[in-house]
């Protein structure tokens, strides 16, 4: 290297010398050793988080039906109604609100802003906390009242044309008295319930009827003129849900308490001391904008695709 | 954000970036709904090329999205450009786990419904009639219908 006459010069101009060494040699990249090494925890964890969604995608390709994503997460608090997509909308831009957060803490991490720095930090680590009571919400709903879990997935999809059944055989009928018919790529959802052994099918068809039973005749297919019965949906859905969501979620949840640890530090003036522009600011920082990278992703993959 | 931005320029691009992303995500979302017919009756891009231009568009979107928060909110823009490259090119080895693992995938699915076609044929235990050719005594013949 050119600079070895560099050694421990801590009187030097800048208000970040110290940081420029890494044990008396000049930094690579002109960044510290902490950022770099965030940088690069970040490129080991995108590929953790890849080969989750790769996994979803292989295992959604391998299979002949898919439940459907606006089918599945529809649920809003407190409403009734079937808003589909709508919640987790809210919970994208809960995100979005807390990396915008992020980054005025670190400008004001910059300008030696102590307070400045605590109050955005705050509110970020409030948006966090936000996202992380919704995902709450929505596998409590998942789980509680649709019953899905790691093993076990309600939601399908018919994989060709059909009429459902009565336990005796004969098709069953509507209130108008038409057949209860189903098609092709309609959703499911399957219930049991202690009273009714049965089940109970709820398909899509706009007015989200409801069968008693699961007993089903294909229509059309290669299955055509066969009775069987409305199965659940691919299983790998809802352990491919909770696992990514999950680890999501648990960066999220790391995140916070980071967050939280280094705000309180800043308050306490600790980086203040340092004179080298709030850096540890950045990089927690740096790992936030990475949370909201990777749900730009599981959000695309679950919910858009 | 960059540093030679004055602090009003910079308050100014934090809150340009926060519009962008939250309109991509609105008209996002008003796209999904839209192809999936929740909102004109009748009206749905789930199968043939509006599908393939529905992913397209989406997974487009989402890699802007991407960009926007690496290089702006994370300021990889101003950083040199050999860490930029030690942290983006290794990522691009993803481009290929993505075609190989969606290709293995495709072909579990299609094995998957080959050996149900097996299970589902009635194995014929003996072949009418001497089998022709040498057999290995013991070896039981299926035929396939």
């Amino acid at each position: 290297m050119a600079d070895t006459s560099v050694t421990h010069s801590h009187d030097s101009h800048g208000h970040s010398d110290e940081s420029q060494l890494w044990e008396g040699g000049v930094e690579p990249f002109k960044a510290s050793y902490g950022k770099l090494m965030m940088w690069y925890f970040l490129v080991s964890d995108a590929f953790t988080f890849a080969g989750f969604l790769i996994a979803y995608g292989a295992l959604r390709f391998s299979m002949p039906t898919w439940p459907e994503a606006d089918f599945v997460f529809a649920s809003f608090p407190f409403v009734k109604a079937h808003w589909p997509l709508i919640f987790v909308t809210f919970m994208t831009f809960v995100l979005i609100f807390s990396s915008v957060t992020m980054v005025r803490a670190v400008q004001e991490g910059h300008r030696e802003n102590q307070k400045g720095v605590v109050f955005w930090m705050f509110l970020t680590i409030l948006g966090g906390a936000t996202f992380l009571g919704s995902q709450a919400y929505e596998w409590t709903t998942l789980i509680k009242g649709e019953n899905m879990t790691v093993s076990q997935n309600p939601f399908g999809r018919h994989v060709a044309d059909g009429i459902y059944l009565n336990a005796d055989g004969t098709e069953a009928k509507n209130a108008d008295g038409s057949t209860k018919t189903f098609v092709k790529n309609d959703s499911y959802l399957i219930h049991f319930h202690d009273d009714k052994p049965s089940g109970l099918v709820y398909h899509s068809d706009g007015n989200r009827g409801e069968h008693d039973g699961l007993k089903i005749r294909y229509t059309t297919g290669i299955d055509a003129g066969k009775v069987s019965e409305a199965a659940f949906g691919p299983k790998a859905f809802g352990a491919l849900f909770f696992f990514i969501t999950g680890f999501h979620g648990f960066h999220v949840f790391s995140g916070v308490l980071f967050l939280a640890i280094i705000m309180i530090n800043a308050g306490s003036g600790l980086y203040a001391q340092r004179r080298n522009g709030y850096e540890m600011v950045e990089k927690i920082g740096l790992y936030w904008h990475f949370v909201d990278l990777v749900w730009v992703f599981v959000f695309l993959v679950f919910y858009l695709l | 954000m960059a540093a030679h931005l004055s602090y009003e320029d910079q308050k100014k691009s934090v809150f340009k970036g926060l519009m962008l992303l939250g309109a991509i995500t609105l008209v996002e979302v008003f796209i999904a709904l839209l192809a999936k017919g929740h909102l004109i009756h009748g009206v749905e891009f789930k199968h043939g090329i509006g599908h393939g231009l529905y992913m397209l568009l989406m997974v487009g979107f989402s890699v802007y999205k991407a960009y926007f928060i690496i290089f702006q909110f994370m300021h990889m823009a101003h950083e040199m450009k050999g860490l930029a490259l030690s942290v983006l090119l290794p990522t691009m080895l993803l481009i290929w786990a993505i075609i190989a693992f969606f290709h293995e995938g495709t072909v579990w699915g299609r094995r998957r419904e080959q050996i149900k076609g097996f299970n589902e044929t009635p194995a014929q235990s003996s072949p009418t009639g001497k089998p022709s050719g040498y057999v290995i005594p013991g070896t039981v013949l299926y035929q396939r219908g």
